[in-house]
């Protein structure tokens, strides 16, 4: 930091003043400022996204609950609400701190310290990019979750579910309890969503309907609110849950992505003494950093949005 | 963080660690408490995630203010900087209000429509339309 505040103080020294354009805006390099307003801009994108979300769960009458949503890990970890989400923040929040320590010894033109924390900070990027395909593989491919598809529904009245003759059963349910539509064919469905139908036949049965894509919608009777004593089964529950779910934390899973590519861009750049001869402080390792803290910050809202609301 | 010295500045990244870690494990423990996970059956107190979620957005928008401040050097740059980025910003307070707003609006306005085309209305009877109308004006 000194040295590059030291270069540019020469620099509007050697010239005219302010107004011959040597003297930089705001006391800060040109790479630099660009990358706030770029940041700036980006933060735009992504409130446009998030804010988008809240006014279409605010719109619908219904939302899934995300603790119910979000409860699976590995290793067959199930019912751990927001367990492997939290361990992905971490993940994110400590390779924004290595990337701190990057910058640190970058500023006393330490290659070897900037080169080792840096990669520590591909390890964490590249950690929460494996749990994040984790994530949407467990949602895709188990939990049957698309774009197009949100098997995830809550109930809009209380009731209780009907058994292979019709009449009610014991297993009854609130109003704004979640459920997850299985599909009948597959033995495997949502990790730790089992609750026995395996194998229905396709069409109407008293228990049951099963759509022509194999999802079971379970049947139950309203016990509260104005359809009270109907018959009704369990529907599909907004279509914009998934949309938004797989195209905001796609586009941050992407700017991640994107950043731990530039960071291994620029530490190969390091490690070949690219920056340590500019004698600048490494200020393109502080560029690259601006960007990862950003990455870091979005999360923190696409966290508070999705999963903590 | 020119200021400090090489020491003070590792010493506060290792606070920094342990202040975002700890912000983030008390927000899942209140998001979850808010969701019944805690103590089962205060999920059913209909107010109850209003101030779970004020709680959870003050300490997401406290560690935002962490990110940018330290570890971006906000802190540390011309405050005319760090004006030209944080007030554009503040527009979008104006566009959280408005579109929540307006989402309301379109969930309200469904509800209208539905509740609308589940009346019946009886076929009238009768004469109607402009040739009854005129026979009541008695001119």
């Amino acid at each position: 930091m000194e040295t590059t505040e030291n270069v540019l103080h020469q620099h509007s020294e050697n010239h005219g003043g302010s107004w011959e354009g040597a003297a930089a805006p705001f006391n800060i390099s040109y790479g630099k400022l660009m990358m706030w307003y770029f940041l700036l801009s980006d933060a735009f994108t992504f409130a446009g996204f998030l804010i988008a979300y809240g006014a279409l769960r605010f719109s619908s009458p219904s939302w899934p609950v995300p603790d119910f949503v979000f409860s699976t890990a590995p290793f067959g970890i199930h019912d751990a609400p927001l367990i492997f989400v939290t361990i992905m923040s971490f993940l994110l929040i400590i390779s924004s701190v290595t990337m701190v320590r990057a910058v640190q010894e970058g500023h006393r033109e330490n290659k070897k310290g900037v080169v080792f924390w840096m990669f520590l900070t591909i390890i964490g990027g590249a950690g929460f990019l494996s749990c994040q395909a984790w994530e949407w593989t467990n949602l895709i491919g188990k939990e049957n979750m698309t774009v197009t598809t949100n098997p995830f529904g809550s109930h809009v009245d209380a009731g209780t579910y009907l058994d292979e003759k019709g009449n009610a059963t014991g297993e009854t349910f609130k109003a704004g309890a979640s459920y997850l539509l299985h599909k009948s064919e597959e033995g495997g469905h949502g990790e730790g969503h089992t609750e026995g139908h395996h194998a229905m036949a396709k069409g109407d049965h008293p228990n049951a309907f099963v759509d022509n894509d194999g999802f079971i919608h379970k049947k139950f009777k309203v016990t509260s609110g104005p359809a009270a004593g109907q018959v009704q089964m369990e529907e599909f529950g907004p279509k914009a849950f998934g949309a938004l779910f797989f195209f905001i934390t796609g586009f941050h899973g992407f700017h991640v992505l994107s950043g731990v590519a530039f960071l291994l861009i620029i530490m190969i750049n390091v490690a070949s003494g690219v920056y340590a001869s500019r004698k600048n402080g490494y200020e393109m390792v502080e560029k690259i950093g601006l960007y990862w803290h950003f990455v870091d910050l979005v999360w923190v809202f696409v966290f508070l949005v999705f999963y903590l609301f | 963080m020119s200021h400090k010295t090489y020491e003070e500045s590792k010493k506060a990244v290792v606070k920094g660690l342990f202040l975002l870690g700890f912000v983030t494990l008390i927000e899942v423990f209140i998001s979850l408490f808010g969701k019944g996970h805690i103590i089962p059956g205060i999920n059913d107190i209909a107010w109850i995630a209003y101030p779970v979620g004020f709680i959870i957005a003050i300490l997401s928008i406290y560690k935002a203010y962490f990110i940018i401040y330290e570890f971006m050097h906000m802190a540390y740059e011309v405050k005319g900087l760090a004006l030209t980025v944080l007030l554009p910003t503040s527009l979008l307070i104006w566009a959280l209000f408005a579109f929540f707003q307006e989402g309301t609006a379109w969930k309200a306005r469904r509800e209208f429509v539905k509740e609308k085309n589940a009346k019946t209305v009886e076929p009238l009877k009768g004469k109607q339309g402009y040739f009854e109308d005129t026979s009541l004006l008695r001119l």
